[in-house]
């Protein structure tokens, strides 16, 4: 009794943008105990250029919840955590470290091209794919268990095709 | 009589005039055809020593990208490597030095002699109005024509922003006017799957890469003159 629960993290990050919309989407108090609900201890949001500043928060009955503007890497910060809620630039990343991910595109972004690629790695199930209205309902249905991991990707076939158009022998 | 004369010259010199600049255009035209024509086939020769290389980045996941790419291809076979990045891109350059720097520390070569790095007024910054964009573009352009006149690369990588269309346009330029032979490589970003952006759409709709490369499928059956090459990330 009275033993620690484990901390779980929830990693949010919107990198070097503004995106007050997400930031604004979880400070929501039935957004954060539905995150309480399943398990999680910690969120943890980075703001990056964003005006809108969250509530902080602690205690036992509580999410815990800080914020901060920029970080020289989030990698450290993606790493301790079990749930990245991230905009599309920060997808690969997140990836590649192996965690699970919710990305939410910015729809006042214009030309919106960031949510071709949420939405083909979503389908193919690498990661859940929502937007800031979406977001508590993509939390409510997610099943992480679910996800596929992500195989990266391999540079040297563009590498072969460039070297053979100019002449170099093939390695 | 002297003004029936008069007349005469004006009209004969006029239609000198006019026949010589159709037939230029014309021969300009048919350089321009046969350089889009060579510019799509391999090179013919066997490449026998480094080629320049200009490499055109752009913010974030753009940078991330070339440099994946930069880390397969053969440092000694591009070379000396010119990067360049927007002014206000304070990021990309960094992380371009960073690569170079462990790269001279690991072959003990100085980095300065195969890779410099450089930035270029942007064409037009987010939100800006198109009334200034018309002459911040024109400076830009005159800046690129600039760095091209000094590079004078013979290997272009570019893989997005608006940066690279007029170092690309001008390279073709030079190609056209027999003043360089550059091999423009254009990779279309991953962030791209069902539409090119801006800059590889004009490329491609200007004959003016000699290779555009693509990392979804659906791409390449739109765009059936882009490679398919899978994902880089």
């Amino acid at each position: 009794m009275g033993g620690e629960k484990t901390k779980r993290v929830i990693f949010v990050t919107v990198g070097t943008t503004c995106f007050d919309a997400l930031v604004k989407a979880v400070d929501s108090e039935t957004l954060q105990k539905e995150l309480l609900a399943k398990g999680y201890t910690h969120l943890l949001i980075q703001m990056g250029r964003g005006s809108y500043l969250p509530t902080k928060s602690e205690g036992d009955c509580n999410l815990v919840v800080d914020y901060f503007t920029f970080s020289s890497s989030i990698a450290d910060h993606i790493k301790s955590a079990s749930l990245i809620i991230s905009h599309a630039g920060s997808i690969f990343e997140t990836l590649k470290l192996g965690k699970p991910l919710i990305v939410v595109v910015n729809e006042d972004l214009m030309d919106n091209h960031q949510s071709e690629l949420g939405e083909k790695l979503a389908n193919r199930k690498h990661l859940y794919c929502a937007s800031p209205q979406t977001l508590h309902q993509t939390i409510v249905d997610m099943d992480l268990n679910a996800l596929v991991p992500y195989s990266p990707g391999d540079a040297t076939p563009v590498a072969k095709h460039i070297n053979r158009f100019l002449g170099f022998p093939d390695d | 009589m002297e003004n029936g004369n008069g007349c005469c010259f004006s009209s004969v010199s006029s239609i000198a005039t006019l026949s010589s600049v159709a037939v230029v255009v014309i021969l300009i035209l048919i350089r321009v055809l046969h350089v889009i024509y060579c510019s799509g086939r391999p090179l013919s020769k066997r490449a026998s020593k480094p080629v320049s290389t200009l490499i055109i980045l752009g913010s974030g996941g753009h940078t991330a990208e070339m440099l994946n790419l930069l880390a397969v291809l053969q440092k000694d076979r591009f070379n000396p490597r010119y990067y360049i990045a927007a002014a206000t891109d304070n990021m990309s350059l960094q992380k371009a030095m960073m690569l170079e720097n462990s790269l001279a520390s690991e072959s003990r070569i100085k980095v300065a002699d195969t890779a410099q790095f450089m930035k270029i007024y942007r064409s037009r910054e987010v939100g800006q109005s198109y009334i200034t964009s018309v002459w911040t573009t024109l400076i830009a352009t005159v800046h690129a024509l600039w760095l091209m006149i000094k590079i004078r690369p013979e290997v272009i990588l570019c893989n997005g922003p608006g940066t690279c269309i007029p170092l690309c346009v001008i390279a073709f330029i030079f190609k056209v006017l027999g003043i360089r032979w550059s091999s423009i490589f254009y990779v279309e970003s991953i962030a791209r799957v069902r539409r090119l952006s801006l800059s590889g759409l004009l490329l491609y709709k200007l004959w003016m890469a000699d290779q555009l490369f693509v990392q979804w499928p659906q791409l390449q059956q739109q765009y059936p003159r882009a490679t398919y090459v899978g994902r880089l990330m």
